[in-house]
This record gives C-alpha cells, sequence and structure tokens, in this order.
C-alpha cells in the first residue's frame, strides 16, 4: 500500500520540519530531540482534546505507518519465493528447513548386511525420531548423523549428450520429442542459415498456421541463436498443434549439448524441457465424452 | 525507397534491383483495372500510393522483351514459383513495362475465374457443341476497353463479322465499335472475345501501322485443367467446349509474329491441384506442356536477403509496423524466421502485427 520511495519521501519531510520546527522553537537543529519534538508541538498546537491519540502528532514515519513486506514479486509477476502462494512463506520455509533424510529401508540393509521387514524398518525410524527429540541430543549426534544423508539439492537432472562432428567439421545434434501421440526428431546443425526442413519440406508450407511456427521459433528466439542453426525435422502421429509442441522440446533436448550449464538451468525453468504429460482423457460409461453428461432430461 | 522519378520503366537496371519504385495513380485505373492481387489493392488504399518492389524475375522479362525479334514468332515466357512468391506481382510489373513502351496489353487476370463458379452457360450460337460465358466475357471486354483506350480507334476489322440475323459489323470499321457491341449484347460476348483476339492476331505484326501485342496470362494452368462446370445433364465440361477457353487458346499457340506472351501459374486458383505443386510440368499437365512447349521459364523465388531489407524499411517507411519490438534487430530476426522471406507470408505477417 505504502510504496519504498513514498516512506522514503516521508522520511525526508519529517527531517526537514524537524529542522524547520527547531528554528522556530529557536533551539539547535542538530540536537533536538524527539522530547523535544513532543513538548513543541503541543506549546504550538494546543488541543483540548482528552484522547491521547487524537491530539497532533509528529513522529518518525518508521512509527507512524505500519511494517509491511516488500514487494514479493518481480517486474514479469513471477513471485521471488517458491513458497509464495502457501499466502504464509516464511513460517512454511521454517516449517520446511531439512537437513537431510533418514536412510531408506534398502540402505539400512545394505548397511547392516542383514534383511529387515517393513515394521522392523518403521520402529527404527520411531526411535530415532524420538531421540532426536529428547533434549541434550547433540551429545549423541554423531550416532544419529550415520543415519542419516543429505538430499539431493540438484534440480536440472538433465543428461547432456556430448556434441558430434560430421564430415566438415560442422557440429550437430539430435534431439527427439513427444506430445500427445505426435513424435518428432531433430538434427539440429550449426552455423547455418536458419532454414528449416520437416518431413522434406519447407516449414512454411508444413505449419501454413503462425501459432505452430511460433512453437517451432520459442527455443531458439528465447536463447537468441534465431538464424545459427539449421533444423532438418521429421516428426509423424497427432495433429498440427501436438507435432509444433513435440518438435520444440525434441529441438530443445538438441540445443542442450550446444549451451552452457546456467542456459540449461533457465531453460528448465522456463518449461522448455519438461514434456507436457496432458493426454486425451478416457470416455466415461454413462457419460457422452470424459466430462460431458447427457442431456438432463426432467422428466 | 520510394523513387518516384524513375516511374520510367525504361531507366531500371539491375542496379535499382531491390528499390521500389511508385506508379502514378493516374495510371492505375488505365493500366491495372482487373490485374492485381486483391490484398496488393487493398495494400495500395491503406498505403494510398502504389509501390512495386524490382525484383530479378521481373527486371529478365524486361530485358527478354526488349531483345526480342519480333518479326519471328511470338516467344512465351513461364513465371513460376512457390505460392506467394511474387508472381502476379512480377507479371503486373512486365505488363506496366509494356503499357509504357506502347503495346496493346491483353490482359486476362486469372485464367481459372473462366473456368470456375460461372452461373450462366449459354450454347454457343456459333459453333454447337461449344459454351459461352456471357458474364465473364463482357466484363473482361470492359476492363480491355479501359486499358486500352487509344488504340480502339486505331484499329481497323479486316473481316466481316454476323451476329445475329439483324446484325452485322462491317469491314474497315473501328475495333472500338466491336468491344461496345460485345460489352452491350451480352448475350454474343464470347464470340466479340473469340473475334477481338483474331484481328488482333491477324494485325500485330504488321507492317503498315503494326503494334505489338503482350498477352498476359495469369493462372495459365487452368485452361489445361479440368473444370467445376457442368452441362445441365450433370456431365463434366472438358475446357475446349468453352469459347473462351478456346479462343485463348488460339492465342497461346505461337503462330503469330509481333508480340510475346507471359504467362503465370498458379495453385492457389487451380482445381484439383495438389498444394505442394509449383513446377510447370506437374500444374500445365501433359498437355497444357505440351502446347507451351517451346516456352522460357523464369522462376521466381523467395525474397533475398537485400529484397527482405528492402521490404522491411519500405514497411518501417511507411509506419505499417506499429510494435516497437519489431524494430529492434530480434524483431527483423523473428520476421525472416517466421515467414522465411515468402512475400505473401510476410505482408500477412504484417498486416495485424
Amino acid at each position: 500500500k505504502f510504496s519504498e520511495e513514498f516512506i522514503k519521501k516521508q522520511v525526508e519531510e519529517f527531517n526537514i520540519g524537524k529542522r524547520h520546527l527547531a528554528n522556530m522553537m529557536g533551539e539547535d537543529p542538530e540536537t533536538f530531540t524527539q522530547g523535544d519534538i513532543n513538548r513543541s508541538i503541543a506549546y504550538l498546537f494546543p488541543s483540548g482534546l482528552f484522547d491521547k491519540k487524537a491530539k497532533p502528532l509528529m513522529k518518525h514515519p518508521d512509527e507512524v505507518f505500519p511494517k509491511q513486506r516488500a514487494v514479493q514479486w518481480g517486474a514479469d509477476g513471477r513471485p521471488f519465493h517458491f513458497l509464495f502462494y502457501t499466502g504464509k512463506q516464511s513460517y512454511y520455509s521454517l516449517m520446511h528447513v531439512s537437513t537431510g533424510r533418514w536412510l531408506l529401508k534398502e540402505e539400512l540393509e545394505e548397511l547392516l548386511v542383514e534383511t529387515i521387514s517393513e515394521h522392523d524398518y518403521a520402529r527404527f525410524i520411531q526411535l530415532m525420531e524420538r531421540l532426536l527429540s529428547l533434549p541434550y541430543c547433540s551429545v549423541e549426534e554423531d550416532f544419529v548423523q550415520r543415519y542419516r544423508r543429505q538430499l539431493e539439492i540438484q534440480s536440472s537432472k538433465q543428461q547432456v549428450q556430448p556434441l558430434q562432428y560430421d564430415q566438415h567439421g560442422v557440429a550437430y545434434s539430435t534431439g527427439d520429442g513427444r506430445r500427445k501421440t505426435a513424435t518428432g526428431t531433430v538434427l539440429l546443425r550449426d552455423s547455418g542459415s536458419g532454414s528449416i526442413s520437416i518431413n522434406g519440406t519447407n516449414y512454411v508450407h508444413y505449419f501454413p498456421v503462425l501459432q505452430d511456427r511460433e512453437q517451432l521459433m520459442f527455443p531458439l528466439h528465447f536463447m537468441e541463436v534465431l538464424g545459427r542453426f539449421d533444423m532438418q525435422c521429421s516428426v509423424s502421429g497427432g495433429g498440427h498443434s501436438s507435432q509444433a509442441g513435440a518438435l520444440r522440446l525434441a529441438i530443445s533436448r538438441a540445443m542442450l549439448s550446444f549451451l552452457s550449464e546456467g542456459q540449461v538451468e533457465t531453460m528448465r525453468q522456463a518449461g522448455l524441457l519438461t514434456p507436457d504429460p496432458r493426454i486425451k482423457e478416457r470416455k466415461k460409461p454413462g457419460q457422452e465424452g470424459a466430462r460431458r453428461k447427457f442431456t438432463w432430461k426432467k422428466r | 525507397r520510394c523513387l518516384s522519378g524513375l516511374s520510367k520503366n525504361a531507366c531500371q537496371s539491375e542496379q535499382h534491383l531491390g528499390q521500389y519504385y511508385t506508379v502514378p495513380p493516374s495510371h492505375f485505373h488505365t493500366v491495372f483495372p482487373h490485374g492485381l492481387p486483391p490484398r496488393y489493392q487493398q495494400q495500395v488504399k491503406s498505403f494510398n500510393e502504389g509501390c512495386v518492389m524490382v525484383r530479378q524475375p521481373a527486371l529478365e522479362l524486361i530485358s527478354h522483351l526488349k531483345r526480342a525479334d519480333y518479326s519471328k514468332p511470338t516467344l512465351r515466357y513461364l513465371l513460376y514459383g512457390v505460392k506467394g512468391s511474387g508472381k502476379t506481382m512480377s507479371l503486373c510489373h512486365a505488363v506496366h513495362y509494356c503499357s509504357k513502351q506502347g503495346w496493346l496489353v491483353l490482359h486476362i487476370p486469372d485464367a481459372h475465374l473462366w473456368v470456375k463458379n460461372c452461373k450462366e452457360l449459354l450454347p454457343s450460337s456459333y459453333h454447337a457443341s461449344r459454351f459461352d460465358q456471357p458474364i465473364q466475357a463482357s466484363n473482361w471486354l470492359r476492363n480491355f476497353r479501359t486499358t486500352n483506350e487509344h488504340f480502339l480507334s486505331k484499329i481497323k476489322l479486316r473481316q466481316r463479322y454476323v451476329w445475329t440475323k439483324r446484325e452485322s459489323t462491317e469491314e474497315g470499321r473501328p475495333l472500338g465499335e466491336l468491344v461496345d457491341m460485345g460489352v452491350s449484347r451480352v448475350k454474343s460476348s464470347s464470340d466479340v472475345v473469340g473475334a477481338v483476339l483474331k484481328e488482333l492476331r491477324l494485325q500485330a505484326g504488321g507492317t503498315e501501322g503494326g503494334f505489338r501485342l503482350a498477352v498476359a496470362v495469369d493462372g495459365v494452368n487452368g485452361l489445361w485443367g479440368r473444370t467445376t462446370l457442368k452441362k445441365e445433364d450433370k456431365s463434366p465440361v472438358a475446357p475446349e467446349e468453352l469459347t473462351l477457353v478456346h479462343n485463348l487458346r488460339k492465342m497461346i499457340n505461337n503462330d503469330w509474329c509481333g508480340g510475346a506472351v507471359i504467362a503465370t501459374l498458379s495453385q492457389t486458383g487451380s482445381l484439383y491441384a495438389p498444394s505442394s505443386a509449383y513446377l510447370p510440368q506437374e500444374l500445365l499437365g501433359e498437355e497444357g506442356f505440351d502446347s507451351m512447349d517451346p516456352f522460357i521459364p523464369v522462376p521466381v523465388s523467395l525474397y533475398s536477403e537485400k529484397e527482405f531489407e528492402s521490404c522491411y524499411l519500405y514497411y518501417l517507411d511507411r509506419h505499417w509496423l506499429q510494435h516497437p519490438h519489431s524494430q529492434t534487430e530480434e524483431g527483423k530476426k523473428e520476421l525472416i524466421f517466421l515467414s522465411n522471406r515468402n512475400p505473401s507470408v510476410l505482408e500477412r505477417l504484417c498486416a495485424f502485427l
């Protein structure tokens, strides 16, 4: 509600006002305390009201305006914290602070070289949690740490294939993608002119719809390498939209071997590397379609 | 970019490749009453002027026309290319050049219009098994009249034509009278068209008061394919059975001299042809290819880098590209990618950018 610039402006005005007040009262502006301010205001604006809060007030803006959080989202509307949409992001992040995880049943069996049943494993975990909840558990921390593993924090576990070089030394890489019954493969060649051929024909003739061509353009445009690659694609199955989506996935996967780690991470966050899991929903009996029910007749 | 001083086509040469030249608005209605593609006409209306880009195929055509020997049988030029690469525009460019040079221009906007969507089919009076198309013929005669006003009074008929028991046109009358008669008497307009074509064919290479004849046909592959028209007993009509098509085929045969035949292939209006076909052999069919053979093929390609630059700058100049992003380098790269330098695709893209 109150933006940062507004608060800053208020602070400046308060300071200037404080100096003016000091000049008016004939006091030294540098050593003018809050108590002096209150007395000067009470002297200059005598009020016959009884309620303390109704009397004229001059305080530092930090005390007047309620403390509020800085804006939680960036210029594109995307929130900074990953738990923003829970409503209480700080509380849930506090709840979620985890130093690691307990050993899995298989890992415990490996460690002890004995077979363990599920009940045994559950009892073991129960006992370890109880141990941690007791006071003075830090004494036995070494013992407990042996049975804990760190969580793998790697967010992008992409297998990036190495670049292949054909004769003439031109680098190329392949990628394939699938979307809703359509499969596509792409052969990306470096140092090209941005020409694309799909199943032998030009992409302008294969995808007359602008939307499909924009889907093809998206990975290249995102990484700003529009005119650099030559592409040979083959696609089959599905309709034109799903073929475009499949090719887009294939292009982004093929581009991985040309890009650095940071760029791979940005691609993953942009959603270029995630295969779209949506498929046609099954038609249920008693209904006309997947969701559509038969026309309801009152009688 | 728009060099209006260069409206004289005679000055055009390879230096002007990729640059635009303006057609004076007075010429538009006389030279092109029916020739231009509809999207281009809309563009002319929006920009309030007509600018045509000078491109390689058109220049090649014009240079051939300049150097050809007109005492020999007519040369036939065929413009072919992918859909939307600018064949009709190149044809119109050549037609403008011809009309500037003082030739008589016979411009048929689209031969496909004559073989489909015809409401009235009259059996011909002249020939028993043929069919007439009065509306199309009268329309074309009207446009022909606007294009070639000054020729109509100069050319005299060499033969007497009888239309009905009471009407006939005598020898020695000006052509204009014939055309007027065709426009007013709609029933016999197809025969009038045939007569006009015959007269022009005979007189084109003549030494006394001879003129050059340019026959410009767009969508020439429509003359040899199938038609969508049906006779009254639901049997399909072959193109030979239409008077207009029959007469036009006689024009395209190179048995006359003193002119040139410029034709374009068009997949967009063609019937029963796959949309990926653009080569002459595929679109003309065997029959058409044999009758057009020998011809000079002129391929029309997509925009080159320079031409694309020029088109892009022209649109910027006219403030046609409103989005601020389209004025950056990235926007230009996006445009190149999305349209693959195809002129019509680019034009459609920019229309709502």
